[in-house]
């Protein structure tokens, strides 16, 4: 007894990393994060950020970007789960890292906060381009809103800006609504027009343009009003989610700290709405929150329960999916009234709109359309912050047997009438023509 | 019918005994005294001339099998060996309701609905009988030698119908001729598993059976007509050319006065029995009374039944002048009752009009106009002068000569195979293909014209040598035969002129069949999945390609894997690769084909879209640059082009060429250079030199230098390359995950 336990324990033991440290399926949510940073004293200057990440049980490596010995990957298997790159003026990564590298990393499923900020390097924008979002070209441009920044802007350049345009979103922001403005100086940013991934999650007001504030403007400013973002998340194909901030400042101390009062509003806040920002924000990012999976596409004709290999057209059949939500601890069912099938062949023939049990099991019936052909159940859920979810299951529609038909129908009487009294009237014929004499 | 095929068989003996002179002379002195013993002999003769014919027409279709192996040739094949196997798997009822969702993704296609099922019942039938007969054989070799053991028993049939149109003579050399006529060969060569491989037995039977029936009046006859009529109407489309000839004979007869009971019982029996048997073939269904191109017999057959009524009148009625009157009335009301009938049905939808394929057979030129999906198959193109020659050879030159026969001794049979014979050949000239459904019937009239030139001949040298033997053949022959013996008497050197022509003919016959022989095993043994061609030192080389690519397919890909490719290779793809396809050779839905094309030549971002909405993983060209084989995918493009063009308006021809030239090379047109095909193609070629002395990226099927060496590929990857580079896989990749 004692041995086993013993050995219980020590297999455990081993396994303790791999349980505790993997990206899976099970458990979405990342446990080591590679933060990057260009001077070791954004540690302490950002210290609520990665406080707030450490006491969620964030495992948090932190490395200078032109570190030597850099590595997302050893032996072909990542290290991290997730990377904060907080090194805005960084030229060069360390290691063997490059924009491609990061990017990889991204196409792996993983995740990544990027900060740039004023004068961010050719690195960062690579970076950010990678992931569907445009830097201002001008290296010294800037934020500049003279209506909605903030009244603690001593400089009077009004770049300190109280942002509250915020995406409408309870999966990305979280449920408790921003109530202070967010602070933010640094550089803006646009979302590329064919990349329909990305989304503005922070928005500069109508009034807002990039410009240099130490300079005169000598001609029309690129960017202005609501095209430019703030703060910009990604989510890509495979669910791997990207936040990219324009400004390193809005994650820092004295930010969080600082009291907000937007410039001509009566509104004064003790404290910005920084801290929930980046808190909320970074929940999302890491998928502690808005991450779903789907178990397989279960359907069968009504009254069974085995799933057949080819439907007849006109069959009844019953289609169910489970779908749960990731609470950042467990797995809850996902409660939902927008859950919608398609059953599909080059278009929706049938478009159904799921019913949910409350348990996460997503159920509806409905007929075979009367057309054969190589059908798909398909589940396209696409919601404002939750993962996609992209199901398809390949089912053939056959048209009836032969004897699947009516036998007799009942309009066709007559004509069984005729066909029989033709044949016995031809058989009479025959016996009275042969011994009529 | 005793005072028909008496004179016919004494004819035959005389014919049968000049083809082996020593044995007469062997037996020529008993000749009178045991005659019966000489007719023994002639049966013995015939036999196994007959039965030498057999083998040889089997035998001579094997070709193939040696130079290569024992396997499926071409396109269509593929289909009907998988069909059959299919049959013998799962038994006929899976067979009947068979939906096939691995083709026409993702549409899926009713295979028991839209195949002619004849050839496939036959070759399970064999297998059965012979796993019956403890013979266990591996269906693909039933399949193989479906078409040879069929061509054999066209032998059998074209004796049969010699002898019943002319004589036993005839019949045995039309028995010869159409066992190696390459006309007939180049589709029934060991491997050519299609419909035709039986259709032209069943449509020969049909005829024989037909005009044996018009020659006897027997509704026994009749009725195996209907039966090969129905094995037709199982095995291949083409039976609507018998469903329109024999009204036309019919119509044909009437009209010349020849109209009689016989005919009225071959006729009416055959049409209504054949049409109520072929209703049961799903495929054909209710087009007998549903479908314009049906509905000439119909029409016949009405008329046919006002004849005989008209008939009863006359002889009920004895006064001519009252008849006339009533003649008059009854024609008028009946054609007007079935022009309404006509023109009520065509309007209101219930009879269809003719489709495309009919009206092109009737105009050349309609399909090149209206319809490019049957336009661009080469053996749906008009036959050139070369290519009868070719499968012809001294027939043509018969085939008039037989016309003349003839027509000197017209009767109910020599009408009809003169009727046979001038459609089919005049629809041989509108396309290749059915050159196939002409070569019976010029075999048989080329047959009459040898049998009765040859006869003539041997007929003076006999009745120089033997007066006395002028009578007997005298007796049997035809008065016109005998007067001309008569007339030809008066002319000097006649016997020496006689074997002067004797000679010539054995001569052209031997050129004829060593002819046949050459074409057989040069060009129509070649299964055309496996190339073969000369190497440098005259050594054979073999490209085994397509069957390297679709194996591949079959072990590296997903088993739902989607393929696209032109749909020529659809069939070949589901059969050996096992995997699905977009569109395939049953080119049925104009409309998917032609997406397939508009996706071919788009550029590469359009293309993946239109792959993606039809869920293609991979892509499949034929490329012949390396290898110098002519028919690939970039010969076959402006197909592609036209018919993609045809149903969308957004590809347009005169984009892909220049100055109405069609090139790759650098003046080719942009959009040629970066179409998906062009790209496909050619995706680093551009670094590969194919001939010593040319640049890299010589394309040595058009004998070009490429125009766009440096191709990148965005959406696709290449997946396989065969060892030749005919064929060419590449993968779709998935959407990019960032964008």
């Amino acid at each position: 007894m004692m041995i086993l336990s013993r050995s219980v324990a020590l297999i455990s033991l081993f396994l303790l990393p791999l349980l505790t440290f993997s990206f899976s399926v099970d458990n979405p949510t990342d446990r080591r994060v590679l933060v990057l940073l260009d001077d070791l004293s954004l540690k302490s200057s950002h210290s609520i950020f990665f406080n707030t990440l450490k006491s969620r049980g964030f495992d948090l490596d932190f490395k200078l970007a032109e570190d030597p010995k850099l590595a997302l990957q050893r032996y072909g298997q990542y290290l991290y789960d997730g990377l904060i790159i907080f090194a805005p003026s960084t030229e060069r990564l360390g290691g063997s890292l490059d924009s491609k590298s990061i990017a990889d990393f991204v196409d792996s499923g993983r995740d990544l906060i990027l900060s740039a900020d004023t004068s961010a390097s050719d690195l960062i924008r690579g970076i950010a381009t990678e992931c569907g979002v445009d830097f201002d070209e001008d290296s010294s441009a800037m934020v500049i809103d003279h209506t909605s920044f903030s009244a603690s802007d001593v400089d009077g350049d009004h770049t300190l800006i109280a942002a509250d345009d915020l995406v409408k979103s309870d999966v990305i922001l979280g449920k408790a609504k921003i109530e202070a403005p967010v602070l933010f100086r640094g550089v803006a940013h646009s979302l590329n027009p064919t990349n329909n991934l990305v989304l503005k999650v922070l928005s500069a007001s109508p009034s807002a343009y990039s410009a240099n504030p130490s300079s005169k403007l000598s001609s029309p400013p690129q960017l202005t009003g609501s095209a430019i973002s703030l703060v910009s998340v990604m989510q890509a194909r495979n669910n791997a989610r990207v936040v990219i901030s324009g400004s390193l400042q809005l994650f820092s101390d004295r930010l969080i700290r600082s009291g907000v009062q937007k410039a001509g509003s009566p509104n004064q806040y003790e404290k910005s709405g920084n801290e929930q920002f980046v808190t909320e924000l970074s929940k999302w990012v890491f998928h502690e929150r808005g991450h779903l999976k789907a178990g397989s596409l279960v359907h069968h004709r009504v009254g069974e329960t085995d799933e057949p290999a080819i439907y007849r057209i006109k069959d009844d059949l019953e289609f169910s999916v489970e779908i749960y939500e990731w609470s950042g601890k467990s797995w809850e069912p996902y409660v939902a009234n927008d859950v919608q099938v398609q059953f599909y062949m080059m278009s929706p023939y049938v478009l159904k709109t799921l019913s949910t049990d409350k348990k996460g099991l997503f159920h509806t019936s409905f007929k075979v359309p009367d057309v054969y052909g190589v059908f798909q159940f398909k589940v396209e859920y696409e919601k404002l912050g939750y993962t996609t979810l992209s199901l398809s299951k390949q089912i053939p529609v056959r048209p009836y047997r032969h004897n699947e038909y009516e036998r007799f129908i009942p309009t066709a009487y007559p004509y069984y009438g005729a066909c029989f009294t033709t044949m016995a009237g031809f058989f009479v014929f025959s016996f009275v023509y042969l011994y009529h004499k | 019918m005793g005072g028909k095929t008496e004179p016919a068989k004494s004819e035959s003996m005389a014919t049968a005994t000049t083809r082996s002179p020593d044995l007469i002379n062997s037996s020529f002195f008993s000749f009178k005294s045991l005659k019966l013993k000489t007719k023994q002999q002639e049966l013995l003769l015939r036999i196994s001339i007959l039965g030498l014919v057999y083998i040889l027409a089997f035998i001579a279709r094997l070709f193939s099998v040696l130079r290569y192996e024992s396997m499926i040739h071409e396109f269509d094949p593929y289909f009907n060996y998988r069909t059959t196997l299919f049959l013998t798997e799962k038994g006929f009822y899976e067979f009947w309701n068979w939906f096939d969702s691995e083709s026409w993704y993702p549409l899926g296609r009713i295979i028991g609905g839209t195949l002619y099922p004849g050839l496939m019942v036959t070759a399970a039938l064999i297998y059965w009988a012979l796993r019956f007969l403890r013979f266990f054989v591996h269906i693909r070799e039933v399949c193989v030698l479906t078409a040879p053991f069929f061509a054999s028993n066209t032998t059998l049939v074209a004796y049969f119908f010699g002898k019943e149109i002319w004589d036993t003579g005839a019949g045995l050399v039309a028995a010869v001729l159409i066992a190696i006529c390459p006309g007939y060969i180049s589709r029934s060569v060991a491997g050519s598993y299609d419909n035709e491989a039986v259709a032209i037995f069943a449509l020969l039977l049909t005829f024989y059976l037909f005009v044996k029936a018009v020659n006897t009046g027997s509704l026994a006859w009749a009725l195996g007509s209907a039966f090969g009529y129905f094995y037709m109407v199982s095995a291949w489309g083409g039976y609507v050319f018998i469903i329109n000839l024999v009204p036309l004979y019919v119509l044909v007869l009437l009209i010349t006065g020849r109209y009689s009971m016989r005919l009225y019982i071959a006729y009416n029996c055959m049409y209504i029995l054949g049409m109520l048997l072929a209703m049961q073939i799903r495929f054909v269904g209710f087009q007998h009374v549903q479908s314009g191109e049906h509905m000439g017999a119909m029409g016949v057959f009405l008329l046919m039944q006002v004849f005989y009524f008209l008939d009863w009148v006359k002889y009920q009625l004895n006064d001519t002048k009252l008849f006339q009157t009533f003649l008059r009335i009854t024609v008028t009301s009946a054609i007007l009752v079935g022009g309404i009938a006509l023109g009520v049905g065509t309007a209101s939808g219930y009879i269809s009009p003719w489709t495309g394929r009919f009206y092109s057979l009737l105009d050349p030129t309609y399909a090149k106009d209206h319809i490019p999906i049957i336009a661009s198959v080469s053996e749906h193109q008009p036959t050139a002068w070369s290519s009868f020659m070719f499968d012809y050879h001294i027939l043509l030159f018969l085939f008039p000569a037989g016309l003349y026969f003839c027509f000197k001794r017209l009767s109910d049979a020599t009408i009809f195979i003169v009727m046979y014979g001038l459609t089919s050949l005049y629809f041989a000239g509108v396309m290749v293909r059915l050159i196939l459904v002409a070569t019976p019937a010029v075999c048989l009239i080329s047959a009459i014209a040898v049998s009765a030139t040859v006869k003539n001949l041997t007929s003076l040298l006999r009745t120089k040598q033997k007066v006395s033997q002028t009578g007997s053949t005298k007796g049997a022959g035809s008065s016109k035969a005998s007067s001309k013996v008569t007339l030809d008497q008066s002319q000097p050197f006649q016997k020496n002129g006689a074997i002067a022509l004797l000679v010539g003919v054995f001569y052209l016959l031997s050129r004829y069949a060593i002819h046949c022989t050459w074409v057989t095993s040069e060009a129509y043994s070649s299964p055309s999945i496996v190339l073969a061609a000369r190497g440098a030192h005259g050594n054979r080389i073999i490209f085994d390609d397509y069957r390297e690519a679709y194996y591949w397919l079959r072990q590296n890909t997903p088993t739902d894997a989607k393929i696209m490719s032109w749909w020529d290779y659809g069939y070949q793809i589901t059969a050996m690769g096992n995997r699905t396809v977009i569109v395939d050779n049953n080119t049925w839905n104009n409309t998917h084909i032609a997406t397939v094309g508009r996706a071919m030549s788009s550029y590469e971002d359009e293309a993946y879209d239109i792959m993606r909405s039809l869920d293609v993983n991979y892509v499949l060209v034929v490329f012949g640059g390396v290898t110098g084989y002519s028919s690939d995918d970039i010969n076959k493009f402006l197909w592609m082009v036209r018919i993609g063009g045809g149903v969308f308006p957004v590809i347009k021809e005169p984009d892909y060429l220049v100055n109405g030239e069609f090139r790759v090379d650098k003046g080719a047109s942009p959009k040629m250079l970066n179409c998906l095909m062009y790209k496909l193609c050619y995706y680093r070629f551009g670094e590969l030199t194919t001939e010593y002395g040319k640049p890299p990226g010589y394309d040595r099927a058009r004998g070009v230098e490429i125009g766009n060496k440096d191709i990148k590929l965005e959406h696709l990857e290449e997946a396989y390359t065969t060892s030749n580079w005919i064929v060419r896989i590449y993968r779709v990749k998935p959407p990019t995950n960032r964008l």
